[in-house]
């Protein structure tokens, strides 16, 4: 399947996708040390983003998570890429300055976790 | 679409660093359907305490400001998380104290003017009417634009600092002329004297707006410190950047500034925000005044009430350097630092980390710090008039009448 979207960072990245229906925050909700999600009562609980293709409807939370996603870049717990429904804010920015491949205005249902997700610009090919 | 100079920065040819600004700006673009971007008179920048920023923060901005960036418009600064000078005998932690300089000084790297205030508008970031800029900082942002008339969204201080560097933002939200407009009329039945309750009001306006934009009836007269508060509790109890407030700022001389079917609400007393922002609490260990920092009016005011007094609990006065530097000019400081207080520059109480210095109680005249405290900087708090305020620092307590 390939799906089209909107860039937010330009970029190439593959891997295993990990998909979140509820929106994530990155301060408090993930430990950049480890890139285990730990939001208690959020569906990833416990499952790390670290490599994946983090597929959420929207991030949520404080700003500062903007500087959460550039360390955890720095500490290699980073996701692959990101896929959102709709990019607000803290995510956009933080992709952008921690240079990962960042796409929007995507269905995010037709992606499951698991699933061998290859971005390409604006592209994302599912088990292609 | 862009102009051919921002296609240059978004495809490198002017640096990694300004490459990097640009595409904030296009994302952020995006995002809010932008159509074009516009250029920016002035930037002001968020995101400087250390308690706030953190290690992740402080990373960031030494690594963009070894890419060689550099601001092209005025550009100042929001309050670090400590006086830059007297940090040690005021109690901040050696540590605390070498990475908020690291911080400061790598924006200081990038151009940008180490004010370290939540009032640029004070001490020369004075945009005029109808001028763009990007700022951060909600009480600077909707006085920005409802008080001086100028133009700017609620920038995160990441994307202030991107515009600082290309010189643009993307043209959408409070820019736009449409979006200017209110979408609520509140009508003030009751009195609202001074800096406490001008801020109480603001803080009822902001619990019911959220981020749309009110306008308000049915005051009369308002000083510039009074709209400072009101608008500071607003954009903290609620998410509004821009109020009008009718004959009195400048957007309401010029035209009608309502929508069509704006929501009318009426606010008869503010009660209801005095009761939610008073803890229950005698003792106060700390008096804060200056939240969004003083004017030297203010100061004046406190230096005229404890002249030849003392105080028992401590009074932090939390302003600019530059009012600081007025202060002193003016004998101010001496009488406040003869009765015990103290006048402190570039942070305020909300941005400090405060439990490190041992405070638990504290009384403001501010709704917006009185608004955020309680949750920021796990403190129990007491809001009330400038008078109660002083009555407190002066006795140790604080007393319900």
């Amino acid at each position: 399947m390939i799906i089209k979207g909107r860039i937010i960072k330009e970029g190439e990245a593959e891997g295993e996708a990990l998909v979140s229906t509820k929106p994530i925050a990155f301060l408090g909700g993930i430990n950049p040390k480890t890139g285990i999600v730990i939001e208690r009562g959020h569906p990833l609980e416990g499952e790390s983003v670290s490599g994946k293709i983090l597929v959420f409807p929207h991030g949520k939370g404080s700003t500062v998570g903007t500087y959460i996603i550039y360390r955890m870049k720095k500490l290699n717990t980073a996701p692959a890429a990101i896929i959102n429904e709709y990019c607000e804010p803290i995510v956009a920015v933080g992709a952008i300055i921690a240079n990962i491949p960042c796409v929007d205005m995507v269905d995010i249902s037709k992606i499951k976790s698991g699933d061998f997700v290859r971005v390409k610009g604006d592209t994302i090919y599912v088990n292609e | 679409m862009l102009t051919k100079e921002e296609e240059a920065m978004l495809n490198g040819e002017m640096g990694e660093g300004v490459q990097k600004a640009m595409e904030i700006i296009v994302a952020l673009g995006k995002i809010y359907n932008a159509k074009e971007l516009i250029k920016v008179e002035s930037a002001h920048i968020s995101g400087v305490s250390y308690k706030n920023l953190g290690d992740e923060g402080l990373e960031f901005l030494e690594e963009f400001a070894s890419m060689g960036v550099k601001t092209i418009v005025e550009a100042t600064l929001n309050p670090a998380g400590m006086d830059m000078e007297s940090w040690e005998e005021l109690g901040f932690s050696r540590e605390f104290a070498e990475k908020q300089t690291r911080i400061v000084k790598a924006y200081e790297r990038m151009g940008v003017k180490a004010t370290c205030t939540c009032t640029p508008y004070l001490i020369g970031n004075k945009p005029k009417f109808g001028q763009h800029i990007a700022w951060s900082e909600s009480s600077a942002i909707i006085y920005a634009n409802s008080i001086l008339g100028a133009r700017t969204n609620r920038e995160s201080g990441i994307s202030a600092l991107a515009s600082a560097i290309t010189g643009r933002t993307a043209k959408y939200g409070l820019h736009l002329d449409e979006n200017r407009l209110a979408d609520y009329i509140v009508k003030v039945k009751c009195d609202v004297k001074g800096v406490s309750d001008f801020g109480a009001l603001g803080y009822l306006i902001g619990k019911i707006v959220g981020d749309k934009v009110p306008y308000i009836t049915g005051i009369k007269i308002a000083d510039l410190d009074e709209l400072k508060a009101l608008g500071a509790s607003m954009a903290a109890s609620g998410a509004v950047g821009l109020f009008h407030m009718e004959n009195i700022t400048p957007e309401t001389k010029i035209k009608k500034m309502i929508k069509d079917h704006a929501e009318e609400i009426e606010i008869e007393n503010l009660k209801e925000a005095y009761e939610t922002l008073n803890y229950d609490i005698r003792e106060i260990d700390v008096v804060s005044i200056g939240c969004p920092h003083a004017s030297i009016e203010e100061i004046r005011k406190v230096a005229y009430m404890i002249k030849g007094r003392k105080v028992k609990s401590q009074l932090w006065i939390t302003t600019s350097r530059r009012i600081y530097d007025e202060a002193k000019r003016q004998g101010l400081l001496e009488i406040i630092n003869e009765a015990g207080g103290k006048v402190i520059r570039d942070t305020c109480i909300v941005v400090a980390p405060i439990e490190e210095l041992g405070f638990k109680t504290l009384a403001t005249n501010s709704a917006k710090m009185a608004t955020l405290s309680p949750s920021h900087s796990k403190v129990k708090v007491r809001f009330g008039s400038l008078e109660d305020c002083i009555k407190a620092a002066l006795s140790g307590v604080w007393n319900d009448n």
